[in-house]
């Protein structure tokens, strides 16, 4: 059963995560002998710091969003308010901050997280209503969150953009634990929390039975209503937990411009991970290495001195050119075009024999 | 010999391998097919059948070997250019645009046309037309998704002559179609085949590939087993040929499944209808079904079946009436209520209500013992594979290998891999629509035979079929629906025989008009 050493070589080329993975390395490969330096790592009161703990800060906020998003696009939907979420998760708390007397107690800063953390929770069991309840098509239902949801906020913030000062809440965006920065830290416990909840039981794999052929799912048994409804509630709670350590640091609720278009970034980060958007089978792993390619191209992109205004560009051109790497269709061609050349040169075998 | 080996092959195939992952579909197959011959395809399900004809039509690529059509060597990368050079086909799946009108799926790619613009009038006159050929009297506006599978399938081939075609090629285009319409089709089939045009023909009906072939090219595991003139093969020959085993151990399995039980209908009923109905789809009917019975229900494609059988499962609500299990009222509302409590139900559309196709093979076995368990208890995968092994093997699915997606398996194989996640949920009650639909007679019999091999161990089951040989072979008692009324019972003995079923089916029922 050894398989030979070219076989070992064409399960890895195949690999979901094989060319999202060679994005990556390829952009911080690009990046560190472009600026020397940009690789290396420092130790700093305890703390690492360098250029792609940078990275992994940055990317912890798509990285939430999008694993909840995986969820959703599995079932063969799509959840467009998550950015909203995010500001009115992160408005609640620190509308409650600002009222507390107490603010700086880590007490009151728990409460804080777990309302707004709780209110995002809420607007995801909304969406999943409308999707599975009401039967409202999930492109049409979330966006009634997205258009609505700063709305919402704006009422929360009564308009102004509210800063409050509270050093436990800010450690939630700033701070470091165990020489790694806060955020990095929820994002890796969100990340195995979500892996346990959807591997370990058998959600995942009616998640996946619900956006392949719902119906069929349907009849063996699976209750893909609340199955549905939960994908939803759990992109929301994430979407809540995503506002809140990316409002930490500065601790400023702009109901206007926290979280805009993030929405677009988690199912970017989904996409470049491997999972379809049609629905059906997804990767938490590959989404991971997407929202580090995220944000490692607007690294990059700062590194080669690429004029801003063409950043979007060169977003586009990283994930077409991923995206073209994974198509079925081209992984097909390829491998059929092996196929040909292994027959061909079995069919030549003979004839060098008798020559 | 032959009448058309005077004349060259418009289609002629040699060496095709086509390999799949961890599967050689096809194995150095060669293939000839003459103008104005009937040429059936033979073969198991798994056989190669629709590989081979997918290799003619440019859907899959060859790893070797060589397609000449009308003295060209070809090599199509997509149907479209098969079209182009004359090879037209209806595949076993209706392949055809539900939301989009009648005409437009017939005419689709060939709309006549007024300057840039599609001349709506135009289309649907010809498609009136292309149809009334096949005696089809459908309105070419009517939206196609509204239609019965059958006509759905008659709109195919119509489609299917639009193109002036040269080959044409039938995969299965009479699994959904009645008596009557297979006459119809049969007779423009041979109208085509007058007029020189070359026809390729799968089915796995034997009596209509005799009655319309007249030569056939039997395949078995992807490899050639030969080509014979129809007249010059016996049926059991045939089959001994497709399936590789001997004549007599054929004949002994057919012995082995037949049956009439006589079973005492003492004590409560597993399950028990009482008036149970819903509007529209089937009235108020009673049903009685005792441990260890097997209950046929027979009637026409759209009687009321199946919508019977899906009220019992729960996958509709019914609107009246009340169910009892073991002589306790049951509420059972949806299909997971069913399944905790050991009902289970395998639905007669496989592709959509059956197989999740990018699941593996195991998970497709398992998913129904993981729904009943629930979300959160994971089945152990060690108690899965157990199960899993466990029923592939003795469902003999093809090819062994549980971590292939279910996709990539044959229509036949699927279906076994439905029964094996039926079967492991330990069912007391299964409810089987249609489990022999399209698939081959070797693996038939075994479907057959575990049957009532499971009601020997008391199971209850409910046997729905087109097929009255069928019925009558495995079911003490037989229940006849016709016109949405489920009615009457028929006590199963050697006497009955298909064409009594046939009769009590073609009776005009008393109440309703």
């Amino acid at each position: 059963m050894s398989a030979a050493p070219a076989d070992v070589m064409r399960r890895i080329v195949r690999h979901q995560l094989f060319w999202p993975v060679v994005a990556l390395v390829a952009l911080l490969l690009a990046a560190g002998v472009r600026s020397p330096g940009f690789l290396d790592v420092t130790v700093q009161d305890g703390h690492l710091f360098g250029q792609i703990i940078d990275i992994m800060r940055a990317s912890a906020t798509p990285l939430l969003l999008a694993l909840g998003m995986a969820l959703v696009i599995a079932t063969g939907g799509i959840d467009l308010s998550v950015g909203a979420v995010m500001a009115i998760s992160l408005a609640v708390s620190l509308e409650f901050l600002d009222a507390s007397t107490s603010a700086e107690q880590p007490g009151t800063a728990v409460l804080a997280v777990v309302l707004g953390v709780v209110v995002a929770l809420v607007l995801g069991l909304f969406n999943g209503f409308l999707v599975s309840v009401l039967g409202i098509q999930p492109f049409i239902a979330t966006m009634i969150l997205m258009v609505a949801g700063r709305g919402i906020a704006m009422l929360i913030t009564k308009g102004q953009i509210t800063t409050v000062t509270s050093a436990p809440f800010k450690h939630i965006g700033s701070g470091f634990f165990l020489g790694l920065p806060m955020p990095v830290i929820v994002a890796a416990v969100a990340f195995v929390a979500v892996v346990v909840v959807v591997r370990r039981t058998a959600l995942g794999m009616f998640l996946e039975s619900i956006g392949i052929n719902r119906e069929a799912a349907r009849l063996t048994g699976v209750q893909s209503r609340n199955v549905t409804w939960l994908a939803y509630a759990i992109a929301g709670l994430l979407a809540g937990v995503a506002g809140i350590v990316y409002g930490a640091p500065t601790m400023a609720a702009d109901a206007n411009n926290i979280g805009l278009m993030k929405e677009m970034d988690a199912i970017m980060c989904v996409v470049l991970g491997g999972t379809s958007l049609a629905g059906g089978r997804f990767y938490l792993g590959g989404t991971v290495v997407g929202a580090l390619i995220l944000t490692t191209i607007e690294r990059v992109v700062i590194i080669f001195h690429i004029p801003s205004q063409i950043t979007p560009l060169f977003k586009a051109v990283v994930i077409i050119a991923v995206c073209i790497a994974q198509s079925p269709v081209l992984l097909e061609k390829l491998n059929l075009a092996r196929l040909r050349r292994a027959s061909e040169r079995r069919a030549q075998a003979p004839k060098e024999v008798t020559a | 010999m032959s009448h058309a080996a005077q004349r060259d092959p418009v289609v002629a195939m040699t060496g095709i391998t086509i390999e799949f992952p961890g599967v050689k579909a096809l194995d150095d197959v060669d293939f000839r097919l003459f103008p104005g011959e009937v040429h059936a395809l033979m073969g198991e399900n798994g056989a190669g059948k629709s590989t081979l004809i997918k290799a003619l039509t440019g859907v899959y690529a060859t790893n070797a070997g060589r397609i000449v059509v009308d003295g060209v060597e070809r090599s199509f990368s997509g149907t479209d250019e098969a079209q182009d050079a004359g090879i037209s086909t209806v595949y076993q799946e209706v392949n055809l645009v539900g939301n989009l009108s009648v005409a437009e799926n017939v005419m689709l790619g060939h709309e006549p046309r007024v300057g840039p613009f599609i001349s709506w009038r135009a289309m649907r006159a010809q498609a009136r037309e292309y149809l009334a050929r096949l005696h089809v009297d459908v309105d070419p506006g009517a939206e196609l998704s509204s239609l019965s599978v059958a006509v759905q399938q008659l709109c195919a081939i119509a489609r299917a002559t639009v193109v002036d075609a040269k080959v044409l090629i039938l995969d299965e285009p009479t699994s959904s179609l009645q008596k009557k319409e297979v006459d119809e089709l049969f007779a423009v089939v041979r109208e085509l085949k007058e007029r020189g045009v070359a026809i390729l023909f799968v089915s796995h009906f034997l009596d209509q590939v005799y009655e319309i072939s007249d030569r056939m090219t039997v395949l078995r595991n992807g490899k050639l087993v030969g080509e014979y003139l129809a007249a010059d093969l016996p049926r059991l020959e045939l089959v001994s040929k497709m399936i590789g085993r001997a004549e007599d151990e054929l004949g002994s399995i057919e012995a082995r499944a037949h049956r009439v039980a006589k079973r005492s209908d003492d004590g409560v009923p597993r399950l028990e209808a009482l008036g149970l109905g819903k509007h529209g789809r089937i009235e108020p009917f009673d049903l009685e079904l005792y441990p260890g019975q097997i209950v046929g229900l027979v009637g026409l494609l759209g009687s009321g079946r199946t919508e019977a059988a899906r009220l019992l499962f729960g996958a509709d609500r019914a609107d009246s009436g009340q169910l009892r299990l073991d002589g306790e009222p049951a509420r059972i509302t949806d299909p997971n209520v069913a399944l905790r409590r050991n009902v289970a139900f395998s639905s007669e559309d496989r592709k959509r209500e059956g197989i999740i196709g990018d699941l593996t093979v195991r998970e497709n076995i398992a998913m129904a013992v993981q729904t009943v368990r629930g979300v959160w208890r994971r089945v152990p995968r060690k108690e899965i594979d157990e199960i899993v092994e466990r029923y592939m093997t003795a469902l003999n699915v093809y090819p062994n290998n549980p971590n292939m997606l279910m996709k990539n398996l044959s229509g036949g194989n699927q279906q076994k891999v439905l029964l094996a996640r039926w079967l492991a949920t330990a069912p007391e009650v299964l409810i089987l629509d249609e489990p022999t639909r399209g698939i081959d007679i070797g693996a038939k019999a075994d479907v057959q035979r575990l049957v009532i091999e499971l009601a020997d161990q008391g199971m209850s089951v409910l046997f729905i079929s087109s097929e009255f040989e069928e019925v009558l072979r495995v079911s003490e008692r037989v229940r006849i629906v016709r016109d949405r009324v489920l009615g009457d019972e028929i006590v199963n003995g050697p006497e009955v025989t298909p064409d009594d079923l046939v009769a009590r089916i073609a009776q005009t029922p008393g109440a309703v008009a």
